[in-house]
């Protein structure tokens, strides 16, 4: 299939964006690396009048470094973090996870805002941001305002983002180097989204340890205290599975085999955060 | 072997303009006028056409099945007793019976604005119940398809030989195994181009298809035009695998459009297209029962096996030869007394199956090889046992089996044994005991085959379909500069015959193959062929080229000897000469003799020419059987389901190898469709009879991540009846990984008690598996 015909604008600043985003006469769509808007273009499940490419923005490119976080452009690529041309304050973890997204033609297109206003449960940013405690940031009309990952996905494909709200950009906080993580996800062939997430991060020094059950079919499941779920010792045994499946539960995540899958995703995760 | 001729390992001379992106597709074609046409689908799976309603400002732009007036419908039928005819007509007339199929066709300057126009038809459908269940489809009470039929079965068969000597044997292993349906994804969709030529009187449709001269045929009948006036010209085509064999309603369609407006008419299949509504394949389902001694000797296989055609018959191969194949090649390469087996080719709501490489070979490798398995496990022996004890050996060759399938040659027991050897099951057995470190386990899994190929009039006239290849034709020509045209009927589209055909040529008259041109894909250029299907082109193009060039090597040798001054018996032709005892000269020279000197020709010079069309069938027809025995080493992941190919050994004799390199691509290439088959591909179908995967994100083709490099082992047992002992090998790869793969998962989970009997074996089933071995264990 082939989009409707639909206008094109690629505007240099962001205010000039937003203003296009805001005209009220015609439909305006955003486009950033357009790996997941063009395959809804083609099957025309989104139809818009006008275009907005917001990838000449200067300032959406921008990584900025500070004491204790970065804060990375909203388009900047995949690809830009897997070859570490972005600062690493997570110990690795930015490159670890982007390098397994898709594969190198969609990395090197696609973007970490337009990942998250996605918001495809199975997408990997959406998970490992929110277990590294990652705020989105946001510019409208109005002032700018920042909103903690776990309040920005709504759902399935729905964000907190008002319409003629852009996202300018993420902002990381900074690992203390004692800080250990783990990233595991499953899927059926290399390149395709994941069936299942999991998440930890364990960084004591800023009393964090957070757990993060992926692609849900819905927004992550946060142990925003995990210590109880992966237990003493944080060896497989301990993983208080009770509560992990009383999460998934919880969320609607209730398939056994799911859950199995999860689980073990989870489980993998917490063990390579222990070096395993 | 000569550096060029056959068993060469030679460079694909096609290879040059399609690597370079120099190929010329029907989507790559221009033409002044060109319009695009978008179809209106149906959006459900079965329903009466109420009406159609088209906006008034589109009238003119939008066509349904009440303009096109006298076309026929597609109707291929089967001589089979019992087979009940479908007619598909080219757009939808009283009912839709699948998702996406053709209601109304719209064209526009371009795809983009004919889909707009497509969008503003709207459809007013009566829905009516979905047969999406092809074993439910049998029911008395279900829905029907065709409304006269009084049944949804197309055609049920039945052979029964010995079955009851084999019912009170020790051992009964019974089974109800499936393969999914399937899309066949070439690189290439479908497409076409349709043009009237008002001088000529003529149609000429360029076609990604693969067996042009059966499109022309079947075109001009649904149109009702003379052949003579239809022309079909398959170009560049990427990839057909079976699905670009079959005439389509698009097809018929653009013909008829293309009559009407004057101008030239384009469709471009997409992806969308194709998946749901175009290449679907594959789904079988068999309830099967292995009987057999304490030993594990098979007595006798007893099945019931049902294929879900789909909605219609499609043209040429009919909604009848998947089934019907099944019944003739289950028992595979093996010696057992009793056999019985009922098929039926149900009719339900979905898009035709079409014949996908291997064609029901895949399915039937997959029921049997699991119960052969699932024998050895019930008699605790290796697997490699049971089917030692039944290969077909070779002192038994050449074998008419229980079907009467003519084995012609080879050694399958060797097959078998080298597999085992290469893959090394006692290492495999040790490390089992081991265990791995990482908690998966693993498996080893083997699957032997053989594979009827380029099987003619005698095999297919039995199943009367509106095809029954005969002799199949070449045409050699010598040109005045000493080079050779070859003009082929079938059509390469990945199978490198522009090289190969090269190579038999060059093999008989030692002209360089770069000198060689081969012309297919054109019915107004080469001899009419049945085309490219059933591994059959190297065999018979093969031979008939060999014929042809043998023809202009006689006529040739007569015109060198009167230039040598010499007798014919005392001259040869070699190395793209005519030598003699007291010289040579080129065929170069002959060929300008020929056509522009002609007074220095003997007088009695044979007047065809140095150009010669000559038909070609093997010694007997019943076909070539290569065979194989491929083994895997997978691992399984327990806890995710996910399964792992660690080592793949395929053995296989494929006859005379023309080119080893190209048959290893051949294997490579049926390889990866196997694993697909066996542990991706799927298209699901919901109970309104939707197709649940419409895109490559939901329709999982392996990539090179997932499909490892299979170590591949040649035998070359010269095929007793055909030119030069070649044998078909395009489909093998493709028969036997699903088979392979999941008995190696089954090994793999036979600790658990955990057995899959379902393709593809995704994460999500190999779970289910093991939870219910759970649950049955406590
Ligand atoms: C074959 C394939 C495989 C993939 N596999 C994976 C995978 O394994 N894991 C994974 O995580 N992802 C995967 N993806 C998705 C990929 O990561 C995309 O890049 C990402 O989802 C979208 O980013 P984008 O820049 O391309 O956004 P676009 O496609 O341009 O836009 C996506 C959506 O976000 C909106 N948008 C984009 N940027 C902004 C912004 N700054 N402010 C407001 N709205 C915005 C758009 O309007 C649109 O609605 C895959 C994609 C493909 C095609």
């Amino acid at each position: 299939m082939k989009p409707v015909r639909f206008d094109y604008a690629r505007p240099a600043d962001l205010a000039a964006a937003i203003a296009l985003g805001r005209r009220d006469d015609v439909v305006v769509k955003v486009i950033a690396g357009g790996q997941s808007l063009g395959p809804m273009l083609n099957l025309r499940l989104i139809q818009p009048d006008l275009l907005v490419d917001i990838t000449a923005i200067a300032e959406l490119k921008r990584v900025e470094e500070a004491a204790d976080s970065i804060t990375i452009g909203s388009c900047v690529t995949h690809a830009d973090i897997e070859d570490g041309h972005v600062p690493d304050v997570t110990c690795g973890a930015l490159r670890a996870v982007a390098s397994g997204i898709a594969y190198r033609a969609v990395r090197n297109r696609g973007t970490i805002g337009g990942s998250l206003v996605h918001a495809d449960p199975s997408a990997d940013w959406i998970s490992a941001l929110t277990a590294l405690g990652a705020s989105v940031i946001i510019h409208g009309a109005q002032q700018e305002r920042r909103v903690p990952i776990e309040g920005f996905m709504a759902g399935v494909f729905e964000t907190d983002l008002a319409s003629g709200e852009l996202v300018s950009g993420i902002q990381i906080p900074r690992l203390s180097s004692a800080a250990r993580w783990g990233y595991y996800k499953t899927c059926r062939k290399t390149g395709e989204f994941a069936h299942a997430i999991g998440v930890y991060l364990e960084d004591p020094e800023r009393s964090v340890c957070r757990a993060v059950i992926g692609a849900t079919g819905g927004k992550p499941i946060v142990f925003a205290d995990a210590n109880a779920l992966v237990g003493a010792g944080r060896s497989p045994g301990a993983l208080d599975v009770k509560l992990a499946r009383d999460g998934m539960t919880a969320h609607g995540l209730t398939d056994p085999i799911d859950q199995q899958i999860h689980l073990a995703a989870l489980r993998r995760a917490i063990a390579r955060a222990n070096g395993s | 072997m000569t550096e060029q001729g056959i068993g060469a390992r030679l460079l694909r001379k096609e290879d040059d303009r399609l690597l370079r992106g120099r190929g010329q597709f029907v989507a790559d074609l221009r033409f002044a006028g060109l319009k695009d046409v978008a179809f209106v689908r149906s959006p459900l799976a079965h329903a009466r056409i109420r009406g159609i309603v088209v906006p008034l400002t589109h009238k003119d732009a939008v066509f349904t099945a009440g303009d096109m007036k006298g076309v026929k419908p597609i109707r291929a039928v089967s001589g089979l007793r019992g087979f009940k005819a479908s007619d598909q007509p080219s757009l939808a007339t009283e009912k839709v019976r699948f998702v996406g199929e053709l209601v109304a066709m719209c064209i526009a300057p371009t795809r983009a604005e004919a889909e707009d126009i497509a969008s503003t038809v709207t459809l007013d459908l009566d829905e009516l119940p979905a047969v999406y269940d092809m074993l439910a489809a049998r029911n008395s009470t279900s829905a029907l398809l065709h409304d006269d039929w009084g049944d949804n079965v197309f055609l049920e068969t039945f052979v029964d030989t010995n079955i009851d000597k084999a019912l009170d044997a020790p051992i009964k292993v019974t089974r109800e195994i499936s393969t999914a349906r399937q899309c066949m994804a070439p690189l290439e969709g479908r497409g076409a181009v349709a043009i009237w030529d008002k001088r000529l009187e003529q149609l000429t449709l360029h076609s990604a298809c693969q067996m042009p001269h059966i499109v022309r045929t079947g075109l001009a009948g649904c149109l009702g035009l003379d052949e003579g006036q239809v022309r079909v010209i398959a170009p560049d085509v990427g990839g057909g695998f079976g699905y670009k064999a079959i005439l389509l309603a698009e097809e018929v369609c653009l013909g008829w459009l293309a009559m009407q407006c004057g101008h030239p008419v384009r469709w471009i299949e997409d992806r969308r297209e194709h998946l749901t509504a175009g290449a679907n394949c594959r789904e079988h389902h068999y309830r099967i029962t292995g009987y057999a001694d304490r030993d594990g000797r098979l007595l006798g296989i007893d099945c019931e096996a049902t294929v879900d055609s789909g909605a219609y018959s499609s043209y040429p191969f009919s909604a009848c030869l998947e089934a019907a194949q099944v019944a003739s090649i289950l028992p595979g390469p093996y010696d057992f007394p009793a056999y019985r087996c009922r098929t039926y080719s149900i009719a339900t709501n979905k898009c035709p199956i079409l014949p996908y490489r291997g064609v029901a070979r895949t399915g039937v490798c997959f029921a049997l090889e699991l119960v052969l398995d699932a024998i050895a496990r019930e008699v605790g022996i290796e697997p490699h046992e049971v089917r030692a004890k039944i290969l077909v050996k070779p002192e038994q060759m050449p074998f008419d089996n229980i079907t009467k399938k003519h084995f012609d040659s080879g050694d399958y027991p060797e097959s078998l044994r080298r597999a085992v050897g290469s893959i090394d099951i006692p290492a495999v057995r040790v490390r089992q005991k081991n265990g791995e470190t990482d908690g998966r386990l693993i498996g080893v899994g083997l699957a032997t085959y053989c594979e009827q190929a380029a099987h003619g009039t005698s095999v297919y006239y039995g199943w009367g379909i509106p095809m029954v290849p005969g002799f199949e034709q070449a045409t050699a020509r010598l040109t005045p500069d000493g080079g050779l045209e070859l003009r082929v009927g079938v059509h390469s589209h990945g199978q490198g015959l522009e090289t190969t055909l090269a190579q038999v040529a060059h093999e008989i008259l030692g002209i360089d193959v770069s000198k060689i041109k081969v012309v297919h894909g054109d019915t107004a250029m080469t001899p009419y062929s049945t085309g490219t299907w059933g591994s059959r082109c190297m065999v018979m193009a093969g031979g008939a080229v060999s014929a042809a060039c043998k023809e202009i090597a006689k006529r040739a040798a007569k015109i060198g000897a009167q230039l040598l001054q010499t007798d014919v018996s005392r001259v040869t032709v070699r190395g793209g000469e005519v030598v003699g005892s007291q010289g040579s000269i080129t065929l170069g020279e002959i060929a300008r003799t020929w056509y522009l000197k002609p007074q220095n020709l003997p007088s009695d010079v044979d007047p065809g020419g140095l150009e010669a069309t000559i038909g070609y069938k093997p010694v007997r027809d019943t076909g070539t059987f290569s065979y194989a025995t491929h083994a895997a080493l997978v691992a399984v992941d327990p806890e995710i389901g996910d399964i792992e190919i660690l080592d793949y050994v395929i053995v296989e004799d494929g006859g005379k190898l023309v080119n080893p390199m190209i048959v290893d691509g051949q294997i490579y290439g049926g390889f990866a469709q196997g694993v697909g088959t066996a542990l991706y591909e799927e298209m699901p179908f919901n109970s309104a009879g939707q197709p649940l995967a419409s895109t490559f994100a939901d329709y999982l083709l392996p990539g090179p991540t997932e499909v490892p490099a299979p170590r591949v082992d040649h035998m070359e047992t010269l095929a007793p009846y055909t030119e030069f002992g070649v044998k078909g090998i395009g489909e093998g790869g493709a028969i036997a990984p699903p088979a392979a793969i999941a008995n190696a998962v089954n090994d793999a989970l036979r600790p658990l008690g955990a057995e899959l009997l379902n393709s593809p074996i995704t994460p999500r089933r190999v779970l289910e598996a093991i939870a219910r071995a759970g649950r049955s264990a406590t």
